[in-house]
């Protein structure tokens, strides 16, 4: 009997990890193929090959856009105020809005929860043309439009812009995602922190916040690999490089007319994949968090 | 020190009517349970008082003041909850100074004074620890300790002693009365717990559906109950109450039902006599078993340590009863029962009001 369990469980542990491995292995194979490329010449199949066909043909050279082109470390740059834009805007606007859903009642409440839900599921690119219009019109705008530092702006071809728009798409998840997790903070802790002499924001910032850090955190690296990894948006919106992302820069690898150099464009890819690798590895305790919508334990 | 007044004070959600025109007045530095049965509006009040809730109508008033729009940080208040609500992110010491932080006290003053309330919980050497590493009694006491460190003029108690275990909430109880009467702090107390109430409060208000019922101290809700609800809440084991009809028969009162006839009080009889049918209240413990003049069966005994409690079955219906455990009743015993003519309660059957008490 015990023996008949043990093989059974044996085999509820195996099947479903044969049918992963299974699943993973091509998105395996083409991370693998992804790396060896970048140092090689050529390849066929995971093989490293040189331009005669022989195995072997290493090389540095798919890299040489990191000394070579300049853009690169702009591009770079970019993308990094974009991540880090879009993540302060998404954490913070999520956070006020999560906790004013979750913590007081207000004329239109449940329909704004809806609503954000439907939005969420609205695919942006549908959102381009009238997006593009509305930075159109804010690039009017002086100083916010165009002339803003780092960010350039938040009108049309501009970083702001990007993030702006970026934020407004992010948040639909992010708000969700706070209210979901100040849910789960009894509302006693609230209001001995009124009793305590609290104001309603100090609340927030001061009992509340720390409370539901893992929440914070998770959203935070979400919405940051969201940014960073961001194609779409920063491609439609932003059209001198200079002012682009990664991404979009991998893109413009791709020519329609001329040969492409894939090892080069496996290694920009590299090269993109790497800060999002290493988030991850430090991080994956947090990202998991954002399934259990909360803190656990405590009071 | 604070005087504390209801007026006609009124909380409705939506439809519904947490809390119907209450009218409460505690004294300086008196001790005050809101008693009740889960769903009655005493935390709704509670929370009133402190200022989470705006009233939907009425008044609040702190000593002449009308505090209704006045915010939870500036009401001074002391609150201690049932979930203990401390912050799991702060150290004790933290958690006991936050107040003090917030209302500006000097570091010196504020360090000194969370010590010394520290030390009066018995928590002084817990400073550096944070809730999550303690164990609920010294969760509670922290709590305690941060609602009286910022010396406020009220004290509020949700249910502080529904989440410990027996022992401690026995403790417990004492400490906290203790520690009131010897603070002389304007306290408000919501339990659901009679025996809590009984034995802490200086007055008891009983509320049930958003309603006060009765608003005494404890011994006259417990000897004058006002009405049939109270006579029923309040007391453990419950009173027993049997439909009677009282008579007057020669020198004599008499309650009377079939199969049982027992003489009452002639002045608690007098003012049921002749109204037909009412109902007769009578606490088990002044039900005698032994000798008398009620016949039943014993139905079952509950051992209770002390005594024993039987249910007896008397004709139609049963009756309580406190007995030595001594005599060791059994099931099914014949039994005799005898009634103290001087503890019986009457209630008007269609008002629920008590006959005796208005």
């Amino acid at each position: 009997m015990d023996e008949h369990l043990g093989t059974g469980s044996r085999w509820r542990v195996a099947i479903p990890l044969a049918l992963l491995t299974g699943i993973s292995l091509p998105i395996a194979v083409g991370y693998i193929w992804i790396g060896v490329s970048t140092f090689s010449q050529r390849t066929f199949g995971l093989v490293p090959v040189d331009s005669q066909g022989n195995v072997g043909g290493l090389t540095l050279d798919n890299w040489s856009f990191l000394w070579e082109d300049p853009k690169i470390w702009q591009v770079t740059l970019n993308t990094f105020i974009l991540a880090v834009g879009l993540t302060l805007g998404v954490v913070l606007i999520s956070a006020l809005a999560g906790y004013a859903l979750s913590r007081i009642s207000f004329p239109g409440r449940r329909p704004f929860l809806a609503t954000t839900l439907i939005l969420h599921a609205f695919p942006s690119v549908t959102l381009l043309i009238a997006i593009y219009f509305v930075l159109r019109w804010l690039a009017q705008l002086p100083l916010v439009g165009r002339d803003l530092p780092l960010i350039g702006g938040i009108g049309y071809n501009t970083l702001g812009g990007v993030i702006l728009v970026s934020v407004g798409l992010e948040l639909p998840l992010g708000i969700w995602l706070m209210k979901g997790f100040f849910d789960n903070i009894s509302w006693d802790i609230e209001r001995a922190a009124l009793i305590d002499g609290c104001s309603r924001f100090r609340v927030w910032w001061q009992i509340l916040m720390p409370l539901i850090k893992p929440g914070v955190a998770a959203l935070s690296i979400f919405s940051f690999i969201s940014g960073w990894n961001s194609f779409l948006i920063p491609y439609t919106f932003i059209t001198t490089m200079e002012k682009s992302t990664l991404a979009a820069y991998l893109r413009s690898l791709l020519s329609d007319t001329a040969p492409v150099n894939y090892s080069t464009v496996a290694a920009v890819g590299l090269f993109q994949l790497i800060p999002v690798l290493l988030f991850f590895f430090f991080t994956q305790e947090y990202l998991l968090n954002i399934f259990s919508g909360g803190t656990k334990g405590g009071t | 020190m604070m005087e504390v007044r209801l007026i006609q004070l009124t909380k409705r959600f939506g439809d519904v009517t947490a809390v119907d025109r209450v009218d409460l007045e505690v004294g300086h530095g008196e001790f005050v349970a809101l008693l009740g049965p889960s769903g009655c509006g005493k935390t709704t009040t509670l929370l009133m008082i402190a200022g989470i809730y705006a009233p939907t109508g009425g008044e609040i008033r702190f000593d002449d003041r009308v505090v209704n729009r006045i915010p939870p940080k500036d009401r001074n208040i002391g609150m201690v909850f049932q979930s203990y609500a401390l912050y799991p992110h702060m150290t004790v010491l933290e958690n006991i100074t936050f107040p003090m932080r917030l209302k500006k006290v000097p570091k010196e003053v504020m360090l000194k004074r969370a010590q010394e309330v520290a030390d009066m919980m018995g928590i002084g050497h817990l400073m550096d620890r944070r809730p999550g590493q303690l164990s609920g009694g010294q969760q509670q006491r922290v709590a305690l300790g941060r609602a009286l460190a910022k010396e406020p003029d009220i004290l509020l108690f949700d249910e502080p002693l529904s989440n410990l275990d027996a022992r401690l909430r026995l403790s417990m109880r004492a400490e906290i009365k203790r520690l009131q009467i010897e603070l002389g702090i304007t306290s408000i107390y919501v339990t659901h717990d009679q025996v809590e109430a009984m034995t802490m409060a200086d007055r008891i208000a009983v509320m049930r559906e958003g309603k006060l019922q009765a608003y005494e101290t404890p011994d006259d809700l417990y000897d004058r109950p006002k009405n049939l609800f109270i006579a029923g809440f309040i007391g453990n084991p419950p009173m027993n109450f049997l439909d009677v009809e009282v008579v007057h028969q020669g020198e004599r009162y008499l309650a009377r039902r079939p199969g049982l006839e027992v003489a009452v009080a002639p002045e608690r009889a007098q003012k049921a006599a002749g109204r037909g049918t009412v109902i007769l209240g009578i606490r088990p413990e002044d039900v005698t078993v032994g000798q008398g003049p009620i016949q039943g069966q014993v139905y079952v005994v509950e051992p209770l340590g002390r005594d024993d409690l039987l249910d007896i079955q008397v004709g139609d219906i049963r009756i309580h009863a406190l007995a030595d455990p001594a005599r060791r009743y059994a099931m099914g015993d014949s039994v005799q029962l005898a009634i103290d003519p001087d503890a019986v309660q009457f209630f008007d059957p269609r008002t629920e009001q008590s006959l005796l008490w208005t």
